[in-house]
Order: structure tokens, then sequence, then C-alpha cells
């Protein structure tokens, strides 16, 4: 992790060769079938990820009884819709950002996250840092990402501490009447389903 | 537990240095592909929970558990489990090489694999339980210092809050951690930031899922 001085890409040698002797003995032992592991790996880093949560809010800007439904049981919704459904998305809750209340996610405990449209959290989401301050002094956190919540509104922290998972909704951007699903889909990015940023700006992607 | 993996207002940790999104990979390593695909493939065996898994991280001495990156915590916890568990032995672990082949254990293939994943494990039950608490009803988390895995921060302790809706009857995560299964209503309690961090407190409400044997009336 970048904060306390590990390299991320570059491992110790030791940490490698135990992960390794590790599956090697489970794999000896029959506790493990190899095939499953690529599997496990293949799912989530390459079919579940934030492109998942950015078609549901591009669905919820357009459809407000869509909206209205992912607020009290999104994940029945999204497995009808989408066939989203699994492992770290069993339950989950629909947060919509408004011009009075911006939503941020958080695990204080661990590092729990909505894997059904999210995919695997980043470094970040599961850092001491970020999980120890959002909760306290969560503008100076957003700050961090460059983003800044006008004062009028409320900020409101979200400790996903059961297994209750929370998908943040952000606002629409202005600028984008009459877009369809596909072309709003490009503007919801990853930080904006956690609540650390807005959604992108039209004139950023065109 | 009162342990490492607790942080919400701890200090001093230092800024989050995110990675920009773009550029993030989903892992930073091959050993952390390897040590979370073990971690799911031997939690499909079915010899612990969720949250025993979760409370086997946070089992590891506090100075461990945040020097550790991520992954390795994940890899602590595993092998702290295979070995609780009696699915490898102290001996194996450390020579690498097995004394022979378990036995009686269910073994995921592909499709199994495939079909657990997306059926996930929910933890809503349907029951008849009435709950305690409805929306607007002000309660205190209790004063508690289990030794065990609880899901109450402990930045809550003591502090009143107000419910905001119930989540229905979910498997009790503090129970279940030490193997008892029992489902009790769960409810999305708000907190204001100055009750949580004295008068004036930068921040806004914070919103946490808390269980009945969690709070009390006030």
């Amino acid at each position: 992790m970048p904060h306390d001085g590990h390299d991320p890409s570059d491992p110790p040698d030791d940490l490698t060769l135990r992960v390794q002797a590790l599956e090697s003995l489970l794999v000896e032992k029959g506790l493990v079938d190899p095939a499953a592991l690529d599997v496990v790996i293949e799912t989530y880093e390459h079919k579940v990820g934030p492109q998942n949560g950015a078609k549901v809010v591009a669905r919820a800007w357009v459809n407000p009884e869509f909206m209205a439904a992912i607020k009290e049981d999104c994940s029945a919704i999204i497995d009808q819709e989408f066939g989203y459904k699994g492992r770290q998305g069993e339950h989950i809750m629909a947060l919509e950002n408004t011009p009075d209340i911006h939503n941020v996610v958080v695990c204080t405990l661990c590092s729990c996250y909505p894997w059904t449209v999210l995919g695997l959290p980043p470094v970040w989401y599961k850092s001491a840092p970020y999980r120890s301050r959002v909760v306290q002094d969560p503008r100076s956190v957003l700050a961090e990402f460059g983003t800044t919540v006008a004062d009028v509104k409320e900020i409101r922290v979200w400790d996903s501490t059961s297994e209750m998972r929370y998908l943040v909704i952000p606002e629409r951007p202005a600028g984008t009447e009459g877009w369809s699903e596909d072309k709003l889909r490009a503007l919801v990015t990853r930080n904006s389903m956690i609540g650390v940023e807005e959604a992108k700006l039209p004139e950023t992607i065109l | 537990m009162n342990g490492p993996h607790d942080l919400g207002g701890q200090h001093g940790l230092g800024p989050i240095n995110p990675e920009p999104e773009a550029e993030e990979p989903v892992f930073h390593g091959d050993w952390e592909r390897r040590t979370f695909a073990l971690t799911l493939t031997c939690g499909m065996l079915g010899q612990w929970n969720i949250d025993e898994g979760r409370y086997a991280r946070e089992r590891q001495h506090p100075v461990e558990y945040l020097s550790n990156t991520y992954y390795e915590n994940w890899l602590a916890g595993l092998q702290t489990l295979l070995v609780e568990k009696g699915l490898v032995t102290a001996e194996e672990l450390l020579s690498g090489s097995a004394e022979g082949k378990a036995e009686g254990y269910r073994v995921p293939d592909v499709d199994a694999t495939r079909k657990l994943l997306a059926s996930g494990g929910p933890t809503r039950i349907q029951s008849d339980l009435k709950p305690s608490f409805s929306a607007g009803d002000k309660v205190r988390v209790i004063n508690q210092n289990s030794l065990t895995h609880t899901r109450a921060p402990r930045y809550t302790r003591n502090h009143t809050g107000t419910i905001e809706f119930g989540h229905g009857v979910h498997v009790f995560a503090d129970a279940n951690a030490q193997g008892r299964y029992e489902g009790v209503h769960l409810y999305a309690v708000r907190f204001e930031a100055d009750e949580l961090w004295g008068e004036g407190a930068a921040g806004g409400p914070v919103y946490v899922d808390l269980w009945e044997p969690h709070i009390e009336p006030v």
C-alpha cells in the first residue's frame, strides 16, 4: 500500500514463495481444485466490475421507477434486469445523491463492498487511512480525491458493518438531457459509486 | 474485541494517496490473486463462515495487522483457520508438504465454484420475530468490551442515535463468529457528528448497521 512504503507491484519474494507453498500444500492435500482457483480469479479480474454498477446508475438516471425500486431492494431488481447477483451483493441498497445530500460509503471494520456491482475494492478503500478518517472528517477525505461538496449539502457516511451493501447513485450531471443509457454510462466512475467523487461532466468525455 | 481492525476515528494513519482509478489493477501482483482465490475456495469447503473469517484476521497482533498489506492479512487469516479447523496441521504449514490427503471434504470443482459465486450467502432470514424498534426511535449503543468478534464499532459505543430504518432479521454476526447461527433484527442507525465526535465536529451524520443486541432504548 502506498502509505506504508511497500511498492505494490514488487511484493517481497518470501511472500510469493509462501503463497505458492500454501497453494501446493492445499492441492496436494486435495482441499483445492486448481481449476476452481482460476474460475475465481477470472470472475473478479475480468467479469465483475464497476461497469456493472455504471449500468445500474445510468438506468436509475433515466427511469424514476427503477430509481425508487433500487433504493428499497437493489439486489432483487438488478438480478431481474441485468442478472447481477452473487457473493457480496446479496443485500444491496442504493443511496441517491441529491442537491441536499451526498452519500459516501466505508467499512471501518474490514472492507465490505458491493462486489456484484463494483467488483473488488481498490487498495485505498481497504486502507487504514480511509477507514479511520472518513467517518470523522469526510470533507478532508473527499478533498484528497479532488472533490469539494457544497457546504449546504449534508454528507452522510455509511459504515458497512453488516451484510447490507451500499451503492451510491451520483447526481446526474447537468447538460445530459436526452442522453441514452449507453452514453450516460461513460460518466459513471467507480469512485462516484463509492461517493468520493461526483460523476464525470459531459464535456470530459465529448 | 478492541482490535486494530476497528479503525473508525483513529488518528495519525496518514494520507489516503489513492491510485488513480483508471490506472489501478484489480490485483497488485500474482500472490494477491492466488491469496484471494485460495481464501474464497477454502471458504467454500464450508468449514467456517464469513464472520469467523473476519475474526481470524482481527485476532492478529495489532502491529502485524496494521503493518501488513491487505492480502497479507487475508493470508494470515486463512492460515489460522486452516489449522484451527483441522484441515492442515501447523507442521504441514511450516514444511509445505502434506502428511496425507484430507478426507471427507466436499471440494468444489469448476461448476460448483461458479454456482457458489453466483448464489452468494444471503444473511436475511424469513422470520416472525417482532422488531423492538422502529424508525425514529432513539437508541444507545451498549458499552461492551467484548473479547470476541463484534460488528458494533468502538466509535459508536455508549452513543445515542436514531433508527433510520429496519433491515429485517439477519444472521447476528457477533454470534456467527463463534459458530452460533442466530437471526435478530438489524437496523440502520443514524448518529449525528456532534454526538460521536464532540461539539463542532467537522463531519456529517454517520449511518451504522447495528443488531438488536448492540442497542438499548433511550
